[in-house]
Parts: C-alpha cells; sequence; structure tokens
C-alpha cells in the first residue's frame, strides 16, 4: 500500500486540456505511477474524433478497495489538472465543489470560434480570478513556455506531472515516475523527462488552503 | 515487463479494456486476429499485432469487417483459435457472413468482439449490436470491469470450443477505452496444427464440408447449441449479485453499467435497500438464475445502454414464470425512468433510483453553483471539433469549396467516414452535404448521378478517405462506372488509416505485422474500372482547384481525383516542420485590408491566430506544424514562409 495515504477513498481526479496536447499519456503515466503503489486505479476516457481540437477529460479515480466507475459523478471532483486554462473551468462546472483544488497551466489554446472572431477567449488574470472562485487551492503554472524552455513543448505534461507529485497529495513519486518511463518510452528520452519531472515538482510546494500563483 | 508477455500469474497490470481482452486471447492461445480498425475497437488488433513474431500469431488488418470475419472463420474451420474485432457498425457489415457462419458452426475456438459506442463518442450512429446475438441465435457476453475483460475473452474461446460455434463478446467506449486493474494468468502454450478436413458427409459439422446447408438440420442443431448454453450460463461466474435477500428494488445490469450502477447504490448510501444483479452472459438468458431473483422482490429496474435489449428479454422471462413469481413493476428504458438516447453515467442512474426510493441526492451544493453566476465569472467559450494544423483535408475542402463556389450550379459533397467527416462543419467550409456508412458517400453520389433525366443540374461529388476506399467505396465506384453516372470523387489520400490511429491499409506496402506487403495502386484501380483519374498535392491551392473545376464540368462519367498528402499527425510528419511561418506585420493590413481576415475567420487553422491589440495575424508558435499553405490565402502576401534548414 502507498506510503502516502489517501485523503479520500476513491480519490477522484480529472486531468483535462484539448486533443493534441497528450492528455492521455499524461494520465496512462499518472496511472501507471500510483499502481505500483498498490492501489486500484480506473482511467476513463476518449479518444478518436472526439481528440480532433476538442476538449479531452481522463478521468482516474485511485482507491484501496476497488474498481470504480471510469466516469466520475458530477460535483466529486478532488483534484482538477488542466494543460490549458480555460478547460479548467469547463471542468469546474460540472465536477467541481468547495475542496476541489486545482493545477492549471497557463498557456491557452484558442478554440476555432475564437480564432475566427465569433467568440471571446478570456484574459488569464479573469480566468485565474474564476478558477480561484470554484477552488480554495488552485495552482498555477506556466508549464508550456517552461517546457519551450527544454526544447519541446508537449514536455509541459511531464512538466504538470512533476507538478502533482511536489503537492504531495497523491503516492506519485520521482523513482515510479522514472521506472514508468523507461517503460513507455526508449531509453533516450529519460533524462529530458526527468528534467521537466524535477522543473514541475519545484514550483510546487505543499501549502494547503492556499491560492499559490507561480505562473 | 509487457503485459504482452509477462508470464508471473496473479500479477497486476494497468490495462485498458482494449488490451484486457488482447491478453484473454493471448491467454486462451489464440492464433489468427483480425479486424478493421474503428474507434473503440482498434487497441485489440493493434496489441495482438504487436506480439505476432514472439506469440507466432498471425494477425491482419483486413480490407473490411466481413472480410476480417471470414478471414478469422477460414481459422476456426482449420481447428485453430481465432478472433475478429470490429467496432458495432462494423458488425452491420459482417452480418451477411455471420449469420451463414452460426448456422455452419464452428471447429476451432472462434470469438467475435464487437466494441459499441453509447452515446456516438467516436460514430456516426449509436448503433446496438447485441441484437445481432438474438437475432442469429450466438451466445453473448458482456464484460462489466476490465479484469472480466480478460477472464471473458478467455473463457469465450473455451464456450466456443464446448458447443462448437461463435461467441460473440460485447463491449462499450468506456469499457474499451478505460483501463483498470487486471491480474493476469499464463499465457497459453498450446501449438495447434492447421488442417481444413472436410471429407465427412455434409450433415457431419466438425469434419465434413463447411456449409449452411441444408438448413433444416443445421438450425435445428444450433438451436440444440443455444439451449446448452443457457445451461452453461445457469452456472456462470460471470453472473454476481450484490445485496441483501429481499431487496426492496432489484436493479439487473450488465457491461460498464454494472459500475455506473454500484456508484450510484453508494452514492445515495442504498446498499441495504437495493440489490444488484450484474449479468456477463447477456444471451441467452439463464432462466433458472433469473427466476430465482426476480422472486426476490416486485419491483425491478434494468439499467443497460441504447436499446432496452435486456430489458425486453427479461420481461419476455418473467411473463413466462408469472404464476410462480408474481407481477412486477418494471423500471427502465419503457418507462422512461432511464434515458433511450446517449451514454449513461452515475448520475443517471442516481437520478432514476432516487425518484424510485424518493431519496434525495444534490450532485452539487447550490451555493457553489451560485458561483457561476458571479457577475466577475468568465464564460468559457465553446471548444468546436476542428482539423488539425497541418491537417490536408483543411486544404482538400478549401479548394473544393472554392471550385463549387466558381462553378456556381449548386454543386455538392456526399461526405464518407474518417476525420474528414467534418468536412461539414466550419473547419470544413460546411462542405459536406450528406453522411453515413463507410463507402455511401460514393453510393449516393452513383444515385444523384444519374438524376439529370429528372432535371437536376447540380455538379454531384463524393469523398472518400484512402482506407474507405479499399473498405467499402470501391463496389459504389464500380456501380457508377457502369451506369455512366456523372460524379467526381475526390479520394483525400492521407496514406494510412489515420482516425484510428494510422493503421496500414490495402495500399501501403506494409501490414499489421509490419511486414512489407504489396500496395495497390488506387489511382490504376480506377482507371482500370473507367473512372477519369487525376493527381495533386492538395497543399497546392490553385492547382487543386483549377484541375478540380475542369473534372467537374466534363458532362459525362466518373472522374477520380486523388488529393494526395499525408496526415499531419502520421509518424513519418509527426516532429518534421517543413516550413517556418511568420507573418509580416507591415504587409498585414489587419481589420481593414478588406479581406475580411480570411486567414482566420474563414481558414480557421489552430496555428493561426489572431492577435487582438495588434491588429494583426499571429504564428502560434506551439502549435503550427509548418505545412505552408496558409501562405497561399492571405491575399496581401502577409504570410510568409521559409524552407527549414
Amino acid at each position: 500500500m502507498g506510503k502516502t495515504q489517501l485523503s479520500k477513498d476513491p480519490y477522484n481526479m480529472v486531468v483535462t486540456g484539448v486533443g493534441g496536447q497528450g492528455n492521455v499519456m499524461a494520465s496512462r503515466v499518472l496511472s501507471n505511477m500510483l499502481i505500483r503503489n498498490g492501489y486500484y486505479v480506473t482511467v476513463g476516457e476518449t479518444f478518436g474524433a472526439s481528440q480532433r481540437g476538442g476538449s479531452v477529460m481522463s478521468h482516474i479515480r485511485v482507491s484501496a478497495q476497488s474498481v470504480w466507475s471510469p466516469q466520475i459523478p458530477k460535483g466529486r471532483a478532488d483534484l482538477i489538472v488542466s494543460l490549458e486554462p480555460v478547460e479548467a473551468i469547463r471542468v469546474l462546472e460540472i465536477y467541481g465543489n468547495q475542496k476541489v483544488k486545482t493545477l492549471t497551466n497557463t498557456r491557452p489554446i484558442y478554440p476555432v470560434g475564437v480564432i475566427s472572431g465569433e467568440l471571446d477567449y478570456p484574459s488569464i488574470e479573469e480566468i485565474k480570478a474564476s478558477v480561484k472562485n470554484l477552488s480554495p487551492t488552485a495552482w498555477f503554472i506556466d508549464a508550456t513556455d517552461q517546457a519551450i524552455k527544454l526544447g519541446n513543448p508537449v514536455l509541459g505534461n511531464i512538466i504538470m506531472i512533476g507538478a502533482m507529485s511536489g503537492m504531495g497529495e497523491l503516492p506519485l513519486y520521482r523513482e515510479d515516475f522514472k521506472e514508468v518511463i523507461l517503460d513507455s518510452l526508449p531509453e533516450g528520452n529519460l533524462n529530458v523527462n526527468l528534467k521537466a519531472f524535477d522543473i514541475g515538482a519545484s514550483m510546487l510546494r505543499k501549502q494547503d488552503g492556499a491560492v499559490f500563483d507561480v505562473s | 515487463m509487457s503485459f504482452l508477455t509477462d508470464n508471473r500469474e496473479g500479477i497486476q497490470h494497468l490495462l485498458m479494456g482494449n488490451e484486457a481482452i488482447a491478453r484473454g486471447a493471448l491467454e486462451a492461445g489464440v492464433n489468427v486476429a483480425s479486424g478493421y480498425p474503428g474507434t473503440p475497437s482498434s487497441e485489440i488488433i493493434e496489441t495482438l499485432a504487436r506480439v505476432s513474431g514472439e506469440r507466432n500469431l498471425y494477425v491482419e488488418w483486413s480490407t473490411n469487417e466481413k472480410v476480417a470475419l471470414e478471414v478469422a472463420a477460414a481459422a476456426s474451420f482449420a481447428k485453430l483459435r481465432s478472433l475478429c474485432a470490429m467496432k458495432q457498425v462494423g458488425m452491420n457489415v459482417a452480418s451477411d457472413f455471420l449469420l451463414h457462419l452460426a448456422l455452419c458452426g464452428t471447429r476451432g475456438g472462434m470469438v467475435v468482439v464487437t466494441c459499441d459506442d453509447p452515446g456516438a463518442l467516436s460514430s456516426s450512429n449509436e448503433g446496438e449490436s447485441r441484437h445481432f446475438a438474438r437475432m442469429f441465435e450466438i451466445p453473448l457476453l458482456e464484460p462489466g470491469d476490465f479484469q472480466e475483460a480478460k477472464n471473458m475473452a478467455k473463457w469465450a474461446f473455451e464456450l466456443s470450443e464446448e458447443i462448437r460455434n461463435v461467441v460473440i463478446v460485447r463491449s462499450v467506449t468506456r469499457v474499451s477505452h478505460a483501463s483498470g486493474n487486471v491480474k493476469l494468468g499464463r499465457l497459453s502454450q498450446t501449438q495447434r496444427h492447421a488442417e481444413f478436413k472436410y471429407d465427412d458427409d455434409a450433415l457431419e459439422t466438425y469434419e465434413g464440408p463447411a456449409e449452411s446447408t441444408p438448413v433444416g438440420h443445421k438450425h435445428t442443431l444450433q438451436q440444440e447449441k443455444i439451449k446448452k448454453v443457457a445451461e452453461i450460463f445457469e452456472e456462470s461466474p460471470f453472473n454476481t449479485y450484490h445485496g441483501p435477500e429481499k431487496p426492496e428494488l432489484l436493479i439487473i445490469t450488465s457491461s460498464v453499467c454494472n459500475l455506473y450502477t454500484k456508484e450510484a447504490i453508494n452514492l445515495l448510501g442504498v446498499e441495504e435497500r437495493v440489490g444488484l444483479l450484474k449479468l456477463g452472459t447477456t444471451w441467452p438468458l439463464p432462466p433458472k438464475l433469473l427466476k430465482r431473483y426476480l422472486s426476490t422482490t416486485d419491483k425491478i429496474m434494468i439499467v443497460e445502454e441504447v436499446l432496452p435489449f435486456l430489458e425486453e428479454n427479461i420481461k419476455i422471462l418473467a411473463a413466462e414464470q408469472a404464476k410462480e413469481i408474481g407481477a412486477k413493476t418494471f423500471y427502465g428504458k419503457n418507462d422512461g425512468s432511464i434515458p433511450s438516447v446517449g451514454e449513461l453515467n452515475p448520475d443517471l442512474v442516481v437520478l432514476a433510483l432516487s425518484k424510485i426510493l424518493s431519496t434525495g441526492y444534490m450532485a452539487m451544493p447550490s451555493e457553489y453553483k451560485k458561483r457561476f453566476q458571479d457577475s466577475s465569472f468568465v464564460v468559457v467559450p465553446d471548444r468546436g471539433r476542428t482539423f488539425c494544423p497541418g491537417c490536408p483535408h483543411r486544404a482538400s475542402f478549401w479548394s473544393i469549396h472554392n471550385a463549387l463556389q466558381m462553378d456556381n450550379r449548386k454543386g455538392f459533397v456526399c461526405g464518407d467516414i474518417g476525420c474528414y467527416a467534418m468536412g461539414r462543419l466550419s473547419c470544413g467550409f460546411n462542405t459536406t452535404k450528406t453522411l453515413h456508412a463507410m463507402g455511401s458517400g460514393t453510393g449516393l453520389a452513383s444515385g444523384f448521378g444519374k438524376l439529370a433525366k429528372f432535371g437536376m443540374d447540380q455538379p454531384v461529388l463524393a469523398v472518400c478517405g484512402d482506407s474507405t476506399f479499399f473498405h467499402a467505396v470501391m463496389p459504389a465506384l464500380v456501380n457508377a462506372v457502369h451506369h455512366n453516372s456523372n460524379i467526381t470523387l475526390v479520394v483525400l489520400d492521407n496514406s494510412g488509416t489515420a482516425m484510428t490511429g494510422f493503421q496500414p491499409h490495402p495500399g501501403l506496402t506494409v501490414n499489421a505485422m509490419g511486414e512489407e506487403a504489396p500496395a495497390i495502386d488506387i489511382a490504376k484501380v480506377c482507371e482500370a474500372m473507367g473512372a477519369v483519374v487525376e493527381i495533386r498535392d492538395p497543399f497546392d491551392l490553385e492547382g487543386t482547384r483549377n484541375t478540380l473545376n475542369r473534372l467537374i464540368e466534363k458532362e459525362e462519367g466518373v472522374k477520380v481525383f486523388i488529393l494526395r498528402q499525408g496526415c499531419a499527425l502520421s509518424p513519418e510528419k509527426r516532429h518534421a516542420k517543413e516550413y517556418d511561418m511568420r507573418i509580416d506585420e507591415a504587409l498585414c493590413l489587419g481589420e481593414d485590408c478588406g479581406c475580411n481576415r480570411l486567414c482566420t475567420r474563414i481558414f480557421q487553422c489552430p496555428g493561426l491566430i489572431w492577435d487582438r491589440e495588434k491588429n494583426r495575424a499571429m504564428i502560434d508558435e506551439v502549435l503550427c506544424v509548418g505545412c505552408g499553405v496558409c501562405s497561399s490565402i492571405c491575399p496581401a502576401e502577409a504570410i510568409k514562409k521559409e524552407e527549414v534548414a
């Protein structure tokens, strides 16, 4: 059983973003890290056409007891991890509650309706204010910008996973991350992934009940 | 260690439902696996293909599902174990052969896996494939979680060999594409030798000719088999019950609805009031087992997705046994307790359950909901689906749309199945006007193209992808050529079955197992049929439009226009940027240009955005893949491309 006890069972996590951001990959890595600590993990996600530029979501349920529904009940998320800022709000409106924690990447991806000028994309300040209003513990990090510095924006995912590890909220350990990456990627990619993980982890420290903006 | 080769019994892996099914097949010693890609089924064949060498399997992506089923049946006739996987629509394609196969019977264990898509998350319908089991008198299994997906797939082969007939395993998106803990069993070490025996007399189904005739004899045998299956199902460990001995309400469910219902009971805290009978063997239903549980209470709720399959079959059993078990009140789809359209989730089951039990439930406290109404709360913009940056379909539809505008005779395009089905949306400039089954675009066009006699003078076009071309377009195209239908078929050839993850198809030089394969040239096939054929790169917008206009203007016969450019997500193109793109801000005239922001308002590539402060177009460096197409659309020539060194 895990070294970090779950604060709730099942612990419900939503990983959200936009098709093409590597949402599925991130949820797979996280889930494989968790299963290594002896938990039951249930992951629900959608693939295929629903991914093309649309909003995507993975639901991850962590439990010491059993598998659970691959869809989290409405209003029952414990942690929402968003690879794109407005997607955090979209998920909070369905799965949020007074205790939910959020980790948000601040780099926007504009919907086609915004690109065409039919819709407005809120400013990052407005987005932050709304996320904070719905989530008493809200972290914001500029994962994509940090990833670009590392040479590949896709590493933004790994920075987010590192940041989740830094929260101390779940049993997500560096050693497990390393093993999971070694299992799923060619060995040459390990160092840059570990570097991204460490950057993420150092951006967050456990700090309960606070709004924490490191973007 | 990969779950595909891990032979340590009892070790747990996190497996996707489809991976669990593949693992189950490996534990059963599957020899041959075939299928046609389709979400949410594709990972079953993909997973088996990965170990085809190591486990000595033959795995293929067949031309279509009917052929896939025939390929798998041949293996069964030669006493090998075989699996055939497809999505729900594939069952329709395969059904003609499936009917005959079920009548004929099988030899080596044979399993058909169908993955339905309730809610049409990745489909153009939410078709229900369970009825094929009843219609064709075939045993049906439905896994209720990931462990069962593996165990059931394995057991299905044993059941198939015991009754000498094909067995259907039906999954859904939320099982196939969800993941959970799966305890492994041992991999099969059995070697089988393939031989098709046919010397026995025609009535013999095991070593005689493999035929569905004589029908009377074979149908009788088939019905005896299904009776035996009902007996076997009475004792199946896949049918489980949790709850009190005499529940106030009995819920009967199957598949992923089992997990939704379990969750709903937990959320409402009604474990003492409600019994949950989860059925894994859903056709034929085991009558004694059902009688036993139906006797425990008067109120029955059936929780299932899409059509009321369980509900109707349970009601028949209840009617037959009414004298002994008494009258029941049923809750389900027919009385509106459970929605008849769309997929279910825990909340929908909670809603139904709380009404029947008169308990309250609040998913979200109203105090929290109020926060959404705060004046400072932002409006979240909808995120419509779109083609990826660098997608050749955007360029193709741009040219098709413009060619039809220039032609100005109200021409239209019949759509087909693939990412390019989004040709009907604004990202495809609302170009396609019909959307149905695989290959139906060309079939419909063939029909529209013969309506001149009745005064129709609109140009008729169809689009199809390269994989769809082989799957179902070829017969429709033969029909169009033979009947001299006046149509233009645009083949959007992006070199793979792109939407489902680049599975190979007959037009490519590699097969599912990674071996070299002879490629079939679409252009030559079309020429041999007698069509006029032109080929172009859709990234050449002007050349594409001109050629298309020329083809549309031809008065007679079938024209095929092949637009060849690889998918932007293909492994070959994924990390290879051809051009560095930039906006020359001195040339971009912003809103004053008179182009009405053609680049962003109309073209709508996610990699090309509008900087509202500067009033200029802007490249999103993270998303732009450098295809260079947008440089051809700017009338002010402000979008510059430079070859990547």
